[in-house]
């Protein structure tokens, strides 16, 4: 298998040599993967532990992975849920492509997560769900923590479920109630282990359960009795208390941020600046839903969200408010962007502004809900009927959203045209540090409708562009300026109805150069690292961010002339890219699709760019990328790029997808 | 419509610069002038009004109408119109449709805007047939109209707009038909009323459906064949010798001779268009046995959606301000000190 040695990689951060061992004293980065049933609170007690390594200082990226089901039946494979997170004292760009640390709540968790871990890492298992009963849910005949398969790994078993008890019992809960405080037990050691404090998540539980304070009590016992298990215990071997030094940033206020979150406020942030209400129309679909839910709680900010009847609506009532003076925006996944294209298409003929978010997910069709993908490329440039350019933007991180968001907002209502922004489920549901901007520092972009005629000789002039092909966005109600649009091709200027030959090539032209025009309004390619000419650059947009930066890092430092280029306008693409590409004897462009933006960047720049696909729902692990890197400099011809197999060691581990 | 004051205009007010392509006798030209004539009366803004219409030959509409005008995509107008009317309350919105757009591709969308009851009027031409397309059956043409599609007469039982209307929640509903002098009457009442106003006009589509309507619109069987419902008006029709009674057995409507003008002691019914079971019976009562009604068959006005979505936007921001550095920074934070060798700081 092509990826076998990605499991012997190391976190992302400093590199392989300097890469953490739970036994030093103070790694770099470490990974740690907390697995256990749905209804166990993974997600929670990722978010927590994510929560307390930010507030240490540490850089970090997480990987929450969850099933599609909503209540998976208990104990099962397919019912397990896993976060991930790799915090370090040096940059941290991904989310690891091997944990240093399982926690395994269930013998399913164990099963469906345990290749995946470092050879030597660690295992805490909670003995207490390892009967029987499980042992079959998880297909084991014998426990897995006697039959000596766990010989590569430290294995750290006690029964948490019975210490949970134990610890909560002087607050008489139930047995349900009391195990349900398990993960905070476990979150407990976890802050041991890694010298954090306790007190932000004693005041969270504490604000959390205010109406139930016997609640918040037992949690806090758990947590405490956790930390305490791991302060006394007489633990011979792996359990050791590590301390990872906290990362050197830049000074400011900081806060962790999910791409989901990044996006919602990236657009209150550009509607704000625009100097105009924004109406939200949505339709829920995952992993897209999360921008409505945070934009319902925003709404101060001038926000109207629209709930609609499926997607087709949610965009057109977008433009629609659009054609009444306000940032119309909608947002899905690819099947519902699919079901929007030809509103789209009307909103490109009418040229009103418009936003699109586009949280990808792995396709055809309903193909992988919670799975992530960038396959929707063609699907945002192309895909659309008749000649129905739009500018495509792409975010790379979680806190990167944020800006592209509100580039967005400016390319959409500077151009009076509808704009896709794309991110994906991983960037979606991810998390990571983001120094808060300064709304003062923000270049505001003010809409200027027009109010008074534009044609001193008669009738307003709906269509008459300026130099940069830009109509007037003129809002319904404006007095004395009534007139009539819509999808049929128009006449110049007044937009009536006119589909003489002439007129629609010449219609045709200036919305093509509108858009193409826009790529001298946008900052010129640089390379993300590396010099702007040389033997290879690795090229990429969206989440690949992460995996190609820490594999460039790495194949620079051991030597290859490799610099990494990274394109968030992916429609225009910014006018120098063509010749920096030039600059290169090979582009490799790593994509998790069959290889669009390859196919663009050929057509573009009739560039030699050689695929480097992954299309298995994961994201690349930084090993792949660094071996399709090592073929370029091999030696060997014909080696280079192709197609990157399934990772066992990544999230999702297959089994729970095939149970 | 809306608590604006009134405007002065005149039929000519509201007529574009652009050359009508209809096919000369199509049904819409009547419609057309109804409404020009109707805009003036109800005092219209033509700055505060919004045609929206989807695809068909209806909705060449808004191109006709000197006011602000959306000519959209196939059977979506309702959504367009939902926005238009969110992002600024004070517009007059009204819908063109046909029945393909409105009950066929757009159907989904229609149902919708009336459960909602966004204040709109939604006029749909019904002309039983797709004209655009060059004369396929629609989803009201009548079992077996012969068409393109349908070489030997169409098989679908076709949908009834004003049924469909008053089963989504529609809180108006009225029906007219092109050359009908009491059209302006029905539109009027439709502008009058708060909520999504659904106004079904029967339209002679002059190609491929010539006279669709003439059993109860032809001069010589209209008084027979149809009966406007008036509030508060006995249901009476052919020249008021006959009425409309309530059959208490079958908990029906019947029809009952009317001696010497005397409905009373004929039984017949009074129009209540606040009754939504009548109403449900005069939609749906068989054309021949029955006449077809006509006039406002159902108006009992309800809260409407953008009055709703106001209210609960102020609710959800009350007490709050819009400030967009502390939303920025909502939730947990840290800050990274000018030496940053040191513990990040909770604050």
């Amino acid at each position: 298998m092509a990826t076998r040695s990605a499991q012997y990689g190391s976190a992302d951060g400093a590199g392989q040599d300097a890469q953490a061992s739970v036994h030093e004293a103070s790694p770099e980065a470490v990974v740690v993967r907390f697995a256990g049933d749905s209804g166990d609170g993974m997600q929670l007690t990722g978010g927590q532990f994510t929560l307390s390594t930010a507030l240490a200082g540490n850089d970090l990226a997480t990987f929450p992975d969850f099933p599609a089901e909503i209540r998976a039946p208990q104990g099962t494979l397919f019912g397990v849920s896993a976060f991930q997170i790799n915090f370090g004292s040096s940059e941290i760009t991904t989310a690891g492509d091997a944990p240093d640390v399982l926690v395994a709540m269930n013998p399913a968790a164990l099963k469906t997560n345990v290749q995946a871990l470092k050879p030597g890492g660690l295992v805490i298992a909670d003995t207490g769900e390892f009967n029987k009963r499980n042992l079959e849910k998880a297909r084991y005949e014998v426990s897995p923590l006697d039959d000596g398969s766990l010989a590569r790994w430290d294995v750290l078993a006690f029964d948490i479920s019975a210490l949970t008890m134990e610890a909560v019992k002087p607050l008489g809960l139930g047995n349900k109630e009391a195990l349900r405080c398990k993960n905070m037990w476990t979150l407990g050691l976890a802050l041991w282990m890694f010298d954090r404090d306790r007190q932000p998540l004693i005041d969270w539980l504490n604000a959390k359960f205010a109406k139930n304070p016997v609640l918040a009590q037992a949690n806090i016992a758990a947590l405490n009795a956790g930390h305490a298990y791991g302060e006394t215990a007489e633990l011979a071997g792996p359990l050791r208390k590590l301390h990872v030094d906290p990362v050197a940033s830049e000074p400011g206020l900081y806060r962790t941020i999910t791409g989901a979150e990044a996006v919602s406020l990236g657009l209150v942030a550009g509607a704000q600046l625009a100097g105009l209400p924004m109406f939200f129309g949505g339709y829920p679909i995952t992993p897209a839903s999360a921008i409505l839910h945070n934009l319902v709680k925003m709404k101060e900010f001038g926000i109207t969200t629209f709930q609609a009847e499926d997607e087709i609506a949610a965009i057109c009532a977008a433009i629609g408010a659009s054609y009444a003076g306000q940032l119309g925006v909608t947002s899905s996944s690819g099947p519902g962007i699919a079901l929007k294209g030809e509103a789209m298409g009307l909103a490109i003929m009418t040229e009103l502004p418009l936003v699109i978010v586009n949280s990808q997910r792995g396709g055809p069709s309903t193909g992988l809900p919670t799975k992530t993908e960038q396959s929707d490329l063609y699907q945002a440039v192309y895909g659309r009927n008749g000649d129905a350019p739009l500018p495509v933007i792409a975010a790379r991180s979680p806190a990167d959203a944020f800006e592209c968001a509100v580039e967005a907002c400016r390319i959409a209502v500077s151009y009076m045209t509808p704009v896709i922004l794309l991110t994906d489920g991983y960037i979606g549901n991810a998390s990571e540090p983001w120094k808060v901007p300064d709304p003062t520092s923000f270049t505001p972009f003010p809409v200027s409708f027009l109010e008074e005629s534009n044609n001193p000789a008669g009738k307003v002039l709906p269509f008459k562009r300026d130099a940069r092909g830009v109509r007037p966005w003129i809002k319904a109600g404006t007095p004395g300026l009534m007139h009539r649009i819509g999808g049929i091709e128009k006449a110049i200027d007044t937009g009536n109805i006119d589909y003489a030959p002439d007129v629609h090539q010449a219609q045709t032209d200036a919305r093509k150069a509108r858009i193409d025009g826009i790529a001298r309004d946008v900052p010129p390619q640089e390379a993300a690292l590396g010099e702007a000419r040389g033997t290879l650059a690795v090229v990429g947009w969206g989440s690949t961010f992460g995996p190609i930066h820490q594999a460039v890092r790495r194949a620079r430092r051991t030597g290859f002339d490799v610099s990494h280029i990274h394109v968030r306008h992916v429609w225009p693409l910014p006018a120098n890219l063509g010749e920096l590409l030039g600059g290169f004897d090979h582009v490799l462009v790593p994509e998790m699709n069959t290889g669009q933006f390859k196919t663009v960047l050929r057509d573009q720049f009739l560039v030699d760019a050689v695929p480097l696909a992954k299309t298995s729902g994961q994201p690349f692990a930084i090993a792949e990328i660094e071996a399709a890197i090592a073929a370029f400099f091999d030696g060997i011809s014909d080696n280079e790029g192709g197609e990157v197999a399934v990772n066992d060691t990544q999230l999702p581990a297959p089994e729970i997808e095939h149970p | 419509m809306n608590d604006m004051t009134p405007i002065q205009t005149t039929l000519k007010d509201w007529e574009t610069d652009q050359e009508v392509r209809w096919c000369p006798g199509c049904g819409d030209y009547a419609i057309l002038k109804a409404v020009q004539r109707t805009l003036p009366m109800v005092g219209a803004d033509p700055k505060n009004t919004v045609f929206v219409s989807g695809i068909g030959c209806s909705s060449r509409f808004p191109y006709y109408i000197e006011s602000y005008g959306f000519h959209t995509i196939h059977g979506r107008a309702p959504a367009f119109a939902t926005g238009i009317k969110l992002a600024n309350p004070d517009l007059d919105v009204w819908l063109v449709t046909g029945d393909g757009d409105g009950m066929s591709i757009g159907g989904n969308h229609t149902m919708h805007i009336l459960r909602r009851n966004l204040d709109c009027q939604i006029m749909l031409f019904n002309n039983e047939i797709y004209g655009l397309t060059k004369g396929q059956y629609s989803p009201t043409s009548r079992v077996g109209t012969p068409s393109p599609t349908s070489p030997i007469g169409s098989v679908d039982r076709p949908a009834l707009p004003c049924a469909f209307a008053l089963g989504a929640g529609a809180r108006f509903v009225a029906r007219g038909y092109d050359v009908s002098k009491d059209l302006p009457e029905v539109l009027i009442a439709a502008y009058r009323h708060k909520g999504a106003a659904f106004i079904e006009i029967f339209q002679n589509c002059i190609v491929y459906n010539k006279d669709r309507f003439d059993d109860f619109i032809a001069k010589a069987v209209a008084a027979d064949n149809q009966i406007m419902c008036r509030d508060g008006e006995p249901l009476l029709f052919a020249k008021n010798t006959k009425g409309l009674s309530l059959d208490l057995k079958t908990l029906s409507l019947k029809v009952v001779p009317v001696l010497d003008g005397d409905w009373q002691a004929a039984g017949v019914a009074v129009h209540n268009p606040r009754n939504r079971g009548l109403a449900h019976m005069l939609i749906e009562m068989p054309f021949g046995a029955f006449p077809m009604a006509l006039g406002v068959i159902y108006d009992d006005p309800a809260p409407t959606f953008e009055s709703a979505v106001i209210a609960e936007r102020a609710s959800l921001i009350a007490g709050k301000t819009a400030d967009l550095g502390k939303l920025l920074s909502k939730g947990q934070t840290w800050t990274v000190p000018e030496s940053s060798d040191a513990h990040g700081l909770m604050d």
